[in-house]
């Protein structure tokens, strides 16, 4: 009897979790299934699996014929990877420091971190976007310093939060080998960069995700910077899809689907670390 | 920390001087210019020469006539309590029940973490396709149901509703991952002792797992507050402009319409003011709210 009534309520508990990760994964599903299908077969059967004469590759042709995808994607990875970078070698420095050192401004330096970890970006985006047009980097016909006008403030952006993670985990470590470095005559650089980062280096790889994916999908920052087409990433472009094709459903399905694509595959490989990363700040705060 | 072998203090300045740098250049001095530049006279982003506003606080008094400032905050108050009670308490649910199965557990948790990770941006578009009027997947699902008219998600009843439901639906992961997280950390001896002592699963939960959970789950109301203000992405790509008829705007997406579509940048600016009190307001409210609150 008690048997049974444990098996009901598992029955139940499943069907809840199931029905949720349905809600997730099916969305994505059908907009991959609807992404080969014309555009009037949308309209009238959407839930079957494109097979047959209903399958056709037409949207994605489209596509790539109408949308610079690929160059978009360039941007956006050069965009991302940048970030991510910097993110990782500065935090990593400024954390060592605070971590290691005792000075007088210490302190304080930890708290003008965790005070700029509370700055929204959209309180600080339109003094940024003036100063980088009066350095002339922003709102320039160059490919590069474009890039840089999105890169700098998502660098600013993500170095806060990369700094409290960081900080957490070199805490951690002992300071012994650092010590016998030390000894070895190393001093206080070639000890970061061969003692400390090699240990540290699943931490770096997580915060290194959470930045590369934070700028990749960030919209706001490029629809300051990013003006003209050539200069789109990946988000800015799918944003002007809508108005640019609006009833296009099937092209929008394609391009949802070339964006979402990749991004899954990458989940799939690193979740560990991307779950880790994006989660590790709240985690600890 | 008996740091000796950091005695010599030179590197310290190689080390911090170019993340502060970047901080004070991007973030600290930009905060503070916001506030100035929402006094002036500003147009264009481009445009450098700024005047003072006659008087200087006049945007000011224009937040308080402005209709739709009323209408975003409005929006942002509901989006919050969505994000609280939508978000957090789902999350909740699915923590707690999958705490409770042995098979799967790695496998939900990475499903429902998904959404998090697809830009909001492709999403929105998704949601487009999945709300369209002219039958989408959801008014083909009505009809397959028996239901003979097409709802249009879009018109002013329910847009609230149709841009609500996806953000709420895509951090839903992120708050379950932190609780499942909370759960693991509390010892299986705990529920061993209750269980012997003749706790049933619905005991178990409500005196071990929830008390115990009250920090985590404290934390992930403030980051759901938090986060209600920083959303753009999504409202942005389904309902630009605030359509329809201005009803849909939040605090940020009416701070980037004001700046970069009515190209009215230091009223932008004061928005973006308003948008920083209101998170300063809201989130001592919730951690006053919460930290009274006892099991």
């Amino acid at each position: 009897m008690k048997e049974k009534k444990f098996k009901i309520s598992s029955i139940f508990i499943y069907a809840v979790l199931i029905f949720w990760a349905l809600t997730t994964i099916y969305p994505i599903i059908w907009v991959i299934q609807n992404s080969f299908k014309a555009k009037d077969r949308i309209l009238a059967d959407s839930f079957s699996l494109p097979i047959g004469d209903l399958f056709t590759t037409a949207n994605y042709r489209k596509a790539f014929q109408n949308l610079d995808i690929f160059g978009a994607y360039k941007n956006s990875i050069f965009i991302s990877c940048m970030v991510a970078a910097v993110v990782i070698i500065l935090a990593g420095m400024a954390s060592f420091a605070l971590v290691r050192y005792t000075f007088k401004l210490n302190r304080f330096l930890q708290s003008l971190v965790l005070a700029a970890m509370m700055f929204p970006v959209f309180a600080t985006i339109i003094p940024v976007s003036r100063m980088e047009t009066r350095w002339g980097i922003a709102n320039t016909n160059s490919w590069f310093l474009t890039m840089l006008s999105v890169i700098l403030p998502q660098i600013a952006g993500n170095l806060a939060f990369a700094i409290v993670v960081l900080t957490g985990y070199i805490k951690g470590l002992p300071i012994e080998l650092e010590e016998a470095a030390y000894m070895e005559g190393s001093n206080a650089f070639q000890t970061f960069f061969k003692v400390v980062v090699p240990l540290t280096k699943p931490s770096f790889a997580t915060v290194a995700i959470f930045s590369f994916l934070w700028s990749y999908n960030d919209l706001f920052t490029q629809m300051f910077f990013l003006r003209t087409k050539d200069m789109w990433a990946i988000t800015r472009l799918l944003n002007e899809l809508t108005s640019m094709e609006g009833t296009n459903y099937g092209l929008m399905a394609a391009a949802v689907t070339l964006v979402v694509v990749p991004v899954v595959i990458v989940y799939i490989f690193l979740q560990k670390y991307i779950i880790k990363g994006m989660t590790a700040g709240a985690i600890k705060g | 920390m008996g740091a000796n072998i950091y005695k010599n203090k030179k590197p310290l300045i190689v080390f911090l001087a170019p993340a502060f740098l970047f901080m004070v250049v991007y973030l600290y001095y930009p905060f503070f210019m916001n506030i100035i530049n929402s006094f002036q006279k500003i147009k264009r982003l481009g445009e450098m020469n700024a005047e003072w506003n006659d008087p200087w606080y006049l945007n000011y008094v224009e937040l308080f006539h402005d209709p739709v400032v009323g209408i975003s905050i409005k929006n942002t108050l509901i989006m919050m309590v969505v994000t609280i009670i939508g978000q957090v308490g789902i999350a909740i649910i699915l923590a707690l029940l999958v705490d409770n199965i042995k098979v799967g557990g790695k496998f939900f948790r990475t499903v429902y973490f998904f959404p998090i990770v697809v830009s909001a941006t492709a999403l929105g578009l998704m949601f487009n396709l999945i709300f369209l009027y002219d039958k989408g997947m959801l008014n083909q699902l009505l009809e397959a149901m028996g239901k003979t008219t097409l709802t249009d998600w879009k018109s002013e009843g329910i847009a609230l509703f149709t841009m609500m439901l996806p953000v709420m639906w895509q951090y839903v992961g992120f708050y379950f991952v932190i609780l499942i997280t909370g759960l693991n950390n509390i010892s299986d001896e705990l529920y061993e002792s209750a269980s012997i002592d003749g706790a049933t699963r619905f005991q178990r939960v409500r005196y071990i797992s929830l008390p115990l959970l009250h920090n985590v789950i404290c934390t992930c109301v403030v980051l759901a507050v938090t986060g209600a203000l920083k959303v753009f992405d999504l409202p942005w790509t389904m309902f630009p402009k605030g359509m329809p008829l201005q009803t849909t705007f939040l605090t940020g997406t009416y701070m980037y319409y004001q700046t970069m579509e009515a190209r009215n940048v230091d009223y932008g600016s004061t928005l973006a003011i308003m948008l920083v009190v209101l998170g300063v307001i809201t989130s001592q409210v919730v951690n006053r709210i919460f930290k009274e609150k006892d099991y």
